[in-house]
């Protein structure tokens, strides 16, 4: 069998080393889509409604921002729960890093990521060339429009809440848009969707912009260039600069706002060249685009 | 200019091109679907107007949840109501018309309006004896069963009496709606005997007319002015009468 990313680390570290946010991500993923789904199924109501707009325990309430910001577009004032909600997850994703939500909670991940996967094991190489700022010019597109026809357009196809609403109230069609996705990331752009169009990351990017919980290379000076980090990062563009840049000026912090916060690249790396760094607002750095 | 820096002009323009292109698409279809109102989207009571409600629905689905009678849907993709928003079907599961509306109570946004309390007020669309030819009672029969299930009997809809040319000898009992009381729940449709309901629930938008609004009814502006009739009673024409005769 040919060399897979991570199996030095598993072979020095241990399978539970090599694998630990990778799992912790897959738990946590599934736990959010499970506690929704254990209303409708079990009667027991932790989490109601979906990802757009939800409540906690019966009486916090969780909003999507960028929703609420798209409701604003189109002309209406929301009331006071739907600010407070957005208050909290604002609050809550600025304190663990805004793109927490792409790795440890968007149910689109678990496809972006069998698709990428998938595409390793099969050596898929061909690539389509796309800029990865389409999804700032996306993020734009959905607020720009509401603004001129009125209504939410993104949430006419918006896979991330489409996820979770189809499988409690109904997918219809919205299989086809998901496989779609999976497919468009199998053959068509390596991380396409995550990395290159989607506008709810590009929001969540924008508030990872100032952040506590960045992760940094380090011991950069016992990397080996493996290139395993590469191999697994879903942005692998923002590590060019803290692992390899030294000699360029770069710091070792991964400050870019696209860092997912995943925690992969700790996970492969037999040299435990990555720590996770805490620190006060700690400011994202504008990545080289591509 | 360096190469890198008209390559990523030119990749900026792909974007927003590509990126312009999808908006219009949405919008478009947003709009049309927006302004088209499908006889399907029969909304949670208290909901804002169709073009309003689009904008303010966050699609989160909590107003379904908290239903007891499992009645609101969220539309699907591609399905004729905008994907995500709440609609029910009165054919198959009409509003209840709960006291507490927890549908209501549930909503985050304001697109399903708080201020409205009382579930009386609620304009979900309105029922419309749609088919005539194979409504009962306008056979001359007396099935009644609209009339009987509908949570506002006597008010909602009326029996109005006529006589019947056929048989010469019977009266009909014709089923009528009044849109000003009639809540649009579906409890009429949903009870309809027939195989295809001929009473049915479509949204306001679609079903009322609407009269100029400098129309004055000649006999409303009467009674408001004491009996008085605007217009002189009687009217002298002039006569038309070729000269000289």
């Amino acid at each position: 069998m040919s060399r897979y990313p991570g199996q030095e680390a598993r072979r020095k570290l241990g399978w539970w080393h090599a694998h630990r946010f990778l799992l912790l991500r897959r738990l946590s993923q599934l736990s959010v889509l499970g506690l929704f789904l254990l209303g409708p199924l079990a009667g027991v109501w932790i989490l109601k409604g979906n990802l757009s707009s939800s409540l906690l325990l019966e009486t916090i309430p969780l909003t999507d921002p960028l929703t609420l910001l798209q409701s604003l577009a189109a002309g209406h004032w929301p009331i006071t729960t739907l600010w407070l909600g957005a208050a909290i997850v604002l609050a809550g994703y600025w304190l663990v890093g805004g793109r927490v939500f792409c790795s440890w909670v968007c149910p689109v991940n678990l496809i972006a990521d069998a698709a990428a996967w998938l595409r390793g094991r099969l050596g898929l190489k061909g690539n389509g060339q796309f800029s990865r700022t389409t999804r700032y010019w996306l993020l734009a597109m959905v607020l720009v429009v509401p603004a001129v026809v009125g209504v939410m357009v993104w949430e006419l196809v918006n896979p991330v809440s489409l996820v979770l609403r189809g499988l409690l109230f109904g997918m219809g069609a919205g299989w086809a848009l998901l496989a779609a996705i999976f497919l468009f990331d199998l053959f068509v752009v390596e991380r396409g969707w995550c990395g290159h169009l989607c506008p709810v990351g590009a929001f969540y990017g924008l508030v990872n912009r100032v952040g506590f919980v960045k992760i940094a290379a380090n011991k950069r000076d016992q990397c080996s260039n493996c290139m395993d980090c590469y191999a697994v990062c879903p942005e692998r563009q923002i590590l060019r600069g803290p692992v390899h840049g030294a000699k360029r000026g770069f710091g070792p912090l991964i400050a870019a706002q696209e860092c997912t916060n995943c925690g992969r690249c700790i996970d492969v790396c037999a040299e435990q060249v990555f720590e996770i760094n805490v620190g006060f607002a700690i400011k994202a750095e504008k990545t080289e685009n591509k | 200019m360096s190469r890198s820096r008209r390559q990523f002009l030119a990749d900026m323009a792909k974007g927003a091109c590509g990126v312009g292109l999808l908006g219009v698409g949405l919008g478009g279809v947003a709009r049309q679907q927006a302004q088209a109102v499908p006889a399907q989207a029969l909304r949670p009571p208290a909901a804002l107007d169709e073009t309003e409600f689009l904008g303010a629905c966050v699609r989160c689905g909590l107003c379904v949840e908290a239903c007891p009678y499992d009645t609101l849907k969220l539309a699907r993709l591609f399905d004729p109501v905008t994907t995500g928003t709440p609609y029910f079907k009165a054919r198959a599961v009409p509003c209840e018309m709960c006291d507490d509306i927890p549908c209501v109570v549930a909503c985050p946004s304001g697109a399903l309006d708080q201020q409205m309390t009382d579930i009386d007020q609620a304009r979900m669309g309105v029922a419309v004896l749609i088919d005539h030819e194979t409504c009962l009672n306008y056979l001359g029969l007396r099935c009644d069963v609209c009339y009987r299930v509908c949570p506002l009997i006597d008010k909602a809809i009326t029996l109005e009496l006529q006589h019947n040319q056929r048989t010469g000898k019977h009266a009909m009992f014709l089923p009528t709606v009044h849109s000003d009381i009639c809540t649009g729940c579906g409890k009429c449709e949903h009870a309809c005997v027939l195989e295809e309901a001929a009473i049915k629930v479509v949204p306001r938008q679609l079903a009322k007319g609407e009269l100029g609004h400098h129309y004055r009814l000649g006999w409303e502006e009467k009674a408001k002015a004491g009996n008085k009739s605007l217009i002189g009673e009687r009217l002298t024409l002039p006569t038309r009468k070729p000269e000289g005769l």
